[in-house]
């Protein structure tokens, strides 16, 4: 079996033995596997608006994958992509309404006043990195908090003491007449496209740049690239500036696609921390973390259904997708015992 | 019966490439039996197969002529065989003692018994002549005593068949001795070694029989006795091999680097090289005499811009440069093979194609713009992997981590002379090589020299300074003590000036 086609097989087996485990959850606990995963389905894949709203659900992931995904590849953990999400939303959905220009202006500058809001967030961390020797975990897990609370006290603020921000001028929006009619008046938004290029980009910087190939050196062996001539301490804050970026996009997309404003949250998004779950689906790189955003983002929403449709409890329902998710990450198992295999027969 | 070890018809492959092919080593109770091959022969391959870390497609293993399946080092460690790696696994801010009984901690009511494990390796490093503090640190012990403690680890488990993995190439020539009395005190005791060297003299002195493979093949197996220096290597190169380097008389011209009353402090903020002055010409290649730790590293590293100067002054080419970044350096014209190849030299995890365009992946023709050329890298990384043979395996995309020892010292040592610098810095560059290369490599410094490049070198090997260097400087608690025409002195009075003995304490070449 050629490495290719063992790539290939291993997330498909994985995904079937989690499936197959999850059945087995759902037999013990007395309900329908059959009709629990038929929910599922239709929960993803169901109609054209299920479709889109799967699609919607994706595109966070998408960012928030990539911005994990990007710091690992230069040696960094960015566990702070929650907190930098949650400031690019903010900072998008403010340039969203405060102000009115035309569409063509607007929405570049949401995103960038986004990537501009998450790329400082994750630049203090690298400073404090750089130059303090500040381990980026501790601090990262610290923004996150003062993230939420800043953003819950700002949008207090400016809506003297209400819960949401005024909603985004139409201008500023990334949904359009067409995607709703073609979903059948899902909430689908062009973030998606964002969400691509964005996965094109940190391919074209790590594979094709000479920056990429200076961020992972200085990432895999700090003293050969000290003794290259390369700057450490700058390639390291601008790998977690560059991370804090997707991860302000993603912000972005939530602020100028799905809510079209920003609200005070009670506790944190979620998507960030399950951005290091989809990253390491995707084995840190770019089209890995489409896949690894997908099956997130589709089990996430798909899973929906299943209270509704199939009776399950949602506690149950978590269990199923976490399980599946599980032995999707454990792969590695998978992994070796196809090399075991395709070795014997080699042998015969 | 009569073997304790055999491994019979081994093979070996990593992807599509045959590291070891058909290989027969059979080691005899109480020998020292050698290991020997050029770099990437697959030497460390067989010893890792033998050692559990690696399992073999093909061939037999017997251990005291049952035959066995190593599927893992716990078994090996069962069956009484143990490994000292050419890189050493210590915990670096553990004791001795801890080091030694990690992973099989004697216990008392739960908690680890110290005393008691102490005691043991106490009683060990007497019996077999091991000297070690079992209290030190291994942060604070040289790298002789971390090897005895890497023997000890495998005695205090109980190895009756020891493995070592060039164990003298990070030694001092001092400690190589010492080396050398341990493996014999050893065999008295009743073990087995198998020992995998470069050094033909080391071979000749205490082995009993050599076994040789070339590029992955067994070739055969020889009583040291019946043998000489020139036959083995031969052997194992598979054509004759000269020792001695042919070189013309120096022709110097004009100063490259000028080092004036250089002080240099190392990690701890303890002055290294205190006043140390230094001048290197176009077209010679002065070697750094000196027993490890008076100051060379601190020197080199001063000099590339990867160490702070305290004070003193350092010219290239007539301007200064100190304290100046090393990028800075590197385009002034410095070249630099590091002490620590796996420290400095490489990025481990990158293909072995893309170390090579390490200090040039920025200029053109490499980059354009923004936008790196990777098919100009593999391009240069062929030459280099040609020129240099490089043995790789699988070509330019190898992983760095995958080569043999020896060959990511060639690659390092191409990519630095491909640069064609002004000052080539070569700071034990031929550690760990065999001797067809090392023949190679001193050709190639030669050969800079002659186009009128400075070398600086710097060895432990006196063989090495003395056939090298068209000049001598000895190093001495961080100053140069004396400098000596390599054809006008001897091993002897170079020992003693380099152990502090002169008279000229004050040194320096003003
Ligand atoms: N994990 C690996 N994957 C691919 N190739 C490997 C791997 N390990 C070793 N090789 C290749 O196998 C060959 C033999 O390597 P090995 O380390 O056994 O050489 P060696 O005889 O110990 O050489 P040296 O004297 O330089 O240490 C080399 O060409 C090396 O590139
Ligand atoms: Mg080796």
């Amino acid at each position: 079996m050629s490495n290719r086609v063992i790539n290939l097989l291993v997330p498909i087996i994985s995904i079937i033995i989690g499936l197959i485990v999850g059945a087995l959850v759902m037999l013990v606990s007395g309900y329908d596997p059959v009709e629990g995963y038929s929910a599922l389905w239709t929960g993803i894949f169901g109609d054209s608006y299920t479709i889109g709203n799967t699609i919607r659900q994706i595109t966070p992931y998408i960012l928030a994958g990539l911005a994990v995904a990007f710091a690992f590849r230069t040696g960094l953990f960015n566990i702070g992509v929650e907190g930098q999400l949650i400031i690019g939303w903010l900072a998008a959905a403010w340039v969203g309404y405060a102000i009115e220009l035309p569409k063509v202006i607007h929405i570049p500058l949401a995103l960038i006043a986004a990537a501009a809001a998450g790329a400082f967030w994750a630049f203090i961390a690298g400073f404090l990195k750089a130059k303090f020797k500040v381990h980026e975990v501790i601090v990262t897990i610290m923004l996150n908090y003062t993230a939420l609370y800043i953003a819950n006290a700002i949008i207090r603020n400016l809506t003297d003491g209400g819960f949401k921000t005024e909603r985004i001028h139409e201008s500023a929006s990334l949904r359009s007449d067409f995607l709703r009619d073609i979903t059948d008046n899902s909430s689908l938004h062009y973030g998606i496209i964002i969400a691509l290029l964005m996965v094109a980009l940190m391919w074209f910087i790590l594979e094709k740049t000479t920056r990429g190939y200076e961020l992972k050196a200085v990432g895999f062996n700090q003293n050969a690239a000290d003794y290259a001539g390369m700057s450490v301490n700058k390639n390291i804050i601008l790998a977690m500036t560059i991370s804090g970026m997707f991860a302000g996009l993603g912000g972005a997309m939530e602020a100028l696609g799905t809510f079209q404003n920003a609200s005070i949250k009670a506790g944190f998004t979620g998507i960030g921390f399950d951005g290091i779950a989809v990253a390491l689906l995707g084995a840190n790189t770019p089209l890995g973390v489409i896949f690894g955003a997908s099956l997130f983002g589709s089990l996430k929403y798909g899973s929906l259904n299943m209270p509704n449709a199939a009776g399950i409890p949602e506690e149950i329902v978590s269990i199923i997708i976490a399980l599946i998710i599980f032995f999707v990450a454990s792969g590695y198992i998978i992994r070796v015992g196809l090399q075991k295999l395709s070795k014997k027969k080699e042998g015969q | 019966m009569e073997y304790v070890i055999e491994m019979l018809g081994i093979r070996k492959e990593f992807g599509s490439f045959v590291a070891n092919n058909n290989i027969t080593l059979q080691l005899k109770k109480g020998e020292i039996h050698a290991l020997l091959g050029e770099n990437g022969a697959g030497k460390s391959t067989l010893m890792n197969v033998l050692f559990g870390l690696y399992q073999p497609e093909g061939g037999e293993i017997r251990v005291r002529g049952k035959a066995v399946k190593i599927a893992n080092p716990n078994i090996a460690n069962d069956l009484g065989i143990g490994m000292v790696h050419q890189h050493f696994m210590l915990v670096e801010n553990f004791t001795v003692t801890e080091n030694i009984i990690l992973g099989s901690e004697p216990t008392k009511m739960g908690t680890v018994n110290i005393k008691d494990a102490a005691k043991k390796v106490q009683a060990l490093s007497e019996k077999y002549g091991l000297d070690v503090d079992p209290y030190a640190k291994i942060e604070d012990i040289t790298v002789g005593m971390q090897q005895r403690v890497e023997i000890l680890k495998t005695l205090y488990r109980g190895a009756e068949i020891l493995i070592f993995d060039e164990p003298s190439a990070s030694l001092t020539p001092q400690e190589i001795t010492e080396l050398i009395q341990i493996m014999r005190r050893l065999i008295e005791e009743g073990k087995s070694i198998i020992l995998i060297t470069h050094k033909l003299k080391e071979i000749m002195e205490v082995s009993d029989r050599v076994t040789i493979i070339r590029k992955g093949e067994g070739i055969g197996t020889v009583v040291t006795a019946e043998t000489n220096p020139d036959h083995l290597a031969e052997l194992m190169v598979g054509r004759q091999v000269e020792f001695k380097t042919e070189k013309t008389a120096a022709n110097p011209t004009e100063e490259v680097l000028h080092i004036e009353n250089l002080v240099v402090t190392d990690y701890r903020n303890i002055d290294k090289v205190k006043g140390l002055n230094l001048s290197i010409r176009k077209g010679e290649i002065v070697g750094i005499a000196g027993i490890d730790g008076n100051g060379q590293s601190e020197l080199i590293e001063a000099i590339t811009g990867l160490r702070r100067v305290k004070s003193g002054s350092v010219k290239l080419n007539g301007k200064d440069v100190t304290n100046m970044k090393p990028r800075h350096i590197t385009e002034e014209g410095v070249g630099h093979i590091p002490q620590d190849r796996h420290k400095h030299g490489l990025v481990l995890d990158f293909p072995i194609g893309h170390n090579i365009a390490l200090q040039t992946y920025y200029q053109s023709p490499i980059a354009k713009g923004i936008v790196m050329n990777y098919k100009k890298v593999s391009e240069k990384a062929q030459q280099i992997i040609k020129e240099y043979d490089v043995r790789t395996g699988n070509g330019e995309m190898t992983p760095a981590r995958a080569l043999s020892g020896g060959n990511q010292q060639k690659a390092i040592i191409g990519r630095e002379i491909d640069r064609n610098p002004d000052l080539l810095i070569a700071a034990l560059p031929t550690r760990g090589l065999d001797v067809g290369a090392i023949e190679f490599i001193h050709s190639r410094l030669i050969e800079q020299r002659d186009k009128g490049k400075a070398v600086l070198l710097v060895s432990f090997e006196l063989d090495e300074v003395m056939n090298v260097s068209d000049r001598i400087a000895v190093i001495y608690d961080g100053q140069i003590v004396d400098e000596l025409d390599p054809k006008a002195t001897s091993e002897q009075e170079l020992g003693l000036l380099m152990a502090g003995q002169s008279k000229k304490n004050k040194g320096g070449n003003d």
